[in-house]
């Protein structure tokens, strides 16, 4: 090697920056993350969702538009609702599902992420669809995928949640479609919550009018406020003739001490019951990801109650996920016969 | 000792510790420095470089590199780290104790030392473990490790939890006159951690490093060592805070120096976007007024030196999602065109830049390296400041290629390397 004469010749090798969702034509190509995402391809999975969601309550839901595809549902963490929201999209749109579970156990074999995703790519799997418990985890697979495979993120450590702010979003629309006339606000564990920060982009790119967060400093990260939300400490302040009130789940291992000192100081300060509920607008919607602590983050009045709208939170999640597969995979079929 | 007899003809001499900088002939002889500017009487060269163009000035001496070996030879060598060493024109490496097994006895210098000769390359120094096993619990034989030929004393990147454990360690590293290193960290704070904690931190859901994790230690680690009266050095400082607290306490008359990695100079936070494994470094990259501010600690002289914190990693370290990832990044090629870099921002004139990676260290180590007076050890480093060359796997000698300056455009690369007067590298021979 002469160093004397060297010629500036390589590129940089870097991972490109840039939006590795977005194919060159701007369309979807993976749904990792909604930062980043433009209005346009956000009104279009909502409106996709849409024509999806009015099959629903038809007795033929299926539809043949992924018929001869296979996407694999790889959970590194347990979910239940997630999971199987995601298969029952896939099979009514006609694809071939695989669940892939993987324990603990299986990854202490020595198998790495990467040798994982070669051999379900040997088998010719068209769709990832990624729960894992370290943030940046979608990131990585959609990296390192073969160019005919995409990528969805069912929830990628506490960074994003893509598919379900946009069941979220799809539920405020059918109750309230004007985004710029509504204030929101998200209340409880910001800190660890993945779905919050996919709202948070969510709401922004969709123009809502005012967004709040509420919790106590210890479940509130460091520089949220850059994130385009007013904090709030003091719930009755924050949810004050709101229009929308997002509740968070608030896990197990950081009560009793790690965050906040009990539960039921917890549910005393942000816990939401009809008597805070009615400091909101009269209208208000009140919204969970589920599963719901009771007497924790919310009586079981108001999660039963005529202001909750949980239950079709969960069904929009199959047409939503319809949508974002459908997109996903017709794009790139669409690019790859280009 | 004998070596080989080398003339070192017309380049520019730069020497900080002896304030010299001037066009100089360098005449090398028994593997120390012969004369400067004039030729000793009767000298017949073994050999001749020609430097002309290029800049001659003492070799490089960095606080932090890792080899990996013992006990990690998957991702890299004492022979092929101390090689790339001479390759970018270091002389001296300090090899942290945190090898496996852990240097906290003499066999483990002694091998370690053992490796280094034969390999023939760049000095390896060793500093020893403060700690049996680096555990925090009992106190290591200092004295017998400094017998062996520790240089120091460090827990290196696993701090000690109990205070009255460290208290004592730092009065029996003061018995012995042994300077002890600490890399700032209270690890209930950082636990967990793999980014700074801020508004990209949370942006990402990436866990976060507190400021504090690094000042809270500063603080309890200053009255440790007011109380013990220890020498000790800080390295690899991440944060602005933590300079000035500690450059406070040195006002004060405390005997401590510190260090910062030159990535620190140049990356912030912002470069991990995209979850860039290169960029997963412990102490974490910090925000823009922490780097402005670091820089500003260089140049007032509150940061003594610069070092690598060299920590190599076969490709696989880096391959997972970002917090699954091994943190740390190669540094050695990249210190002397980073350093040089710093001269070109005028963050700090070529020759004080010099300094903070030759004589300074050495200082800080209680060496005589680092500085090029007549009779002193000829290690040199001979380059070139206007090659311009970009940062990739073939220009890349570490066996680690972890680096977040891939593709980067660097100037200014090492062309001859000597270590105790002998040719540890020449780009004539590639």
């Amino acid at each position: 090697m002469s160093t004397e004469t060297q010629a500036p010749s390589q590129p940089p090798v870097r991972i490109k920056p840039g939006n590795i969702q977005l194919d060159p034509n701007g369309k979807l190509r993976h749904f990792i993350a909604i930062e980043g995402l433009p209005k346009t391809v956000l009104q279009e999975i909502l409106d996709t969702a849409e024509s999806f969601a009015s099959a629903q309550d038809q007795r033929e839901k299926k539809f043949e538009l992924l018929k001869g595809h296979t996407i694999a549902n790889l959970f590194f963490e347990p979910s239940t609702r997630t999971r199987t929201t995601f298969e029952l999209a896939a099979k009514r749109l006609s694809a071939d599902v695989l669940n892939i579970n993987i324990s603990a156990s299986s990854s202490s074999k020595g198998e790495t992420l990467l040798d994982m995703l070669r051999n379900l790519e040997a088998m010719h799997v068209d769709m990832f669809v990624v729960r894992h418990g370290s943030s940046g985890a979608a990131h990585f697979i959609a990296n390192n995928v073969a160019p005919h495979v995409s990528v969805i993120n069912a929830g990628d450590g506490s960074h994003e949640h893509p598919t379900q702010a946009m069941l979220d979003m799809f539920t405020i629309r059918q109750h309230k479609p004007d985004f710029p006339s509504l204030r929101v606000a998200i209340v409880g564990d910001l800190m660890h919550s993945r779905v919050a920060r996919s709202q948070i982009h969510a709401l922004n790119t969709l123009g809502v009018g005012e967004l709040r967060v509420i919790g106590p400093q210890t479940l509130l990260p460091a520089g949220i406020e850059k994130m385009g939300v007013q904090v709030y400490q003091d719930i009755e302040a924050g949810i004050r003739d709101v229009d929308v009130i997002i509740m968070l789940r608030l896990q197990r291992e950081r009560m009793n001490g790690a965050f906040i000192p009990s539960q039921g100081e917890y549910f005393r300060l942000y816990g939401m019951t009809e008597k805070r509920l009615a400091l909101a607008k009269p209208d208000a919607i009140v919204m969970h990801p589920g599963p719901i602590n009771r007497g924790v983050e919310m009586d079981s009045a108001v999660a039963d109650g005529p202001h909750s709208v949980i239950l079709e939170q969960v069904s929009n999640g199959i047409a939503v996920r319809m949508a974002a597969m459908a997109m996903a995979m017709r794009n790139l079929d669409g690019s790859s016969a280009a | 000792m004998s070596g080989p007899r080398i003339h070192i003809q017309g380049g520019r001499f730069i020497d900080p510790a002896n304030g010299i900088d001037a066009d100089n002939d360098i005449w090398v002889a028994d593997g120390k420095v012969a004369a400067i500017g004039t030729a000793p009487d009767g000298f017949t060269a073994d050999q001749i470089i020609d430097a002309s163009g290029q800049v001659i000035c003492p070799g490089l001496v960095d606080l932090s590199a890792r080899t990996r070996e013992p006990g990690q030879s998957d991702k890299a060598t004492i022979a092929s780290e101390t090689r790339a060493a001479s390759h970018a024109g270091i002389t001296t490496l300090v090899c942290p104790p945190d090898t496996n097994p852990v240097i906290d006895s003499a066999a483990v210098v002694e091998l370690i030392h053992h490796k280094a000769r034969e390999a023939n390359c760049s000095r390896l120094l060793t500093l020893g473990a403060l700690t049996r096993g680096l555990e925090g619990e009992t106190i290591t034989a200092m004295h017998t490790l400094k017998g062996a030929g520790v240089v120091g004393m460090s827990n290196a990147s696993q701090p000690v939890k109990n205070s009255l454990v460290l208290s004592r360690a730092f009065e029996y590293a003061a018995t012995h006159d042994l300077t002890v290193f600490v890399r700032p960290d209270e690890p209930d704070l950082s636990q967990g951690g793999c980014v700074h904690e801020g508004p990209l931190a949370t942006r990402m859901g990436l866990p976060g490093i507190p400021e504090a994790a690094e000042t809270v230690a500063v603080a309890k680690t200053l009255e440790l060592i007011e109380k013990t009266d220890v020498r000790a050095h800080f390295s690899q400082l991440s944060t602005a805070r933590a300079a000035h607290m500690i450059a406070r306490a040195r006002h004060d008359g405390l005997k401590v120096t510190a260090d910062v990695a030159v990535h620190h100079l140049y990356l912030t936070e912002v470069d991990i976007r995209n979850f860039d494994s290169a960029c997963h470094l412990l102490p974490p990259l910090r925000s823009e007024q922490d780097r402005d501010g670091l820089r500003e600690c260089i140049n007032n002289g509150m940061i003594d030196a610069i070092c690598s914190d060299h920590q190599p990693h076969e490709p696989d370290a880096k391959q997972a999602p970002f917090p699954d990832t091994a943190p740390g990044l190669s540094g050695l090629d990249t210190l002397l065109p980073l350093v040089l870099r710093l001269a070109d921002e005028r963050v700090l004139s070529l020759s004080d830049a010099i300094k903070t990676v030759t004589h300074t260290p050495a200082s800080i180590l209680g060496l005589d390296c680092g500085q090029l007076a007549i009779s002193s050890a000829a290690d040199l480093c001979i380059f070139n400041p206007a090659e311009s060359w970009f940062v990739n796997t073939d220009t890349l000698n570490s066996r680690g290629h972890n680096t977040p300056f891939m593709g980067w455009e660097m100037h200014g690369r090492a062309t001859h390397t000597l270590v105790d007067g002998r040719i540890t590298f020449s780009n004539q021979d590639d």
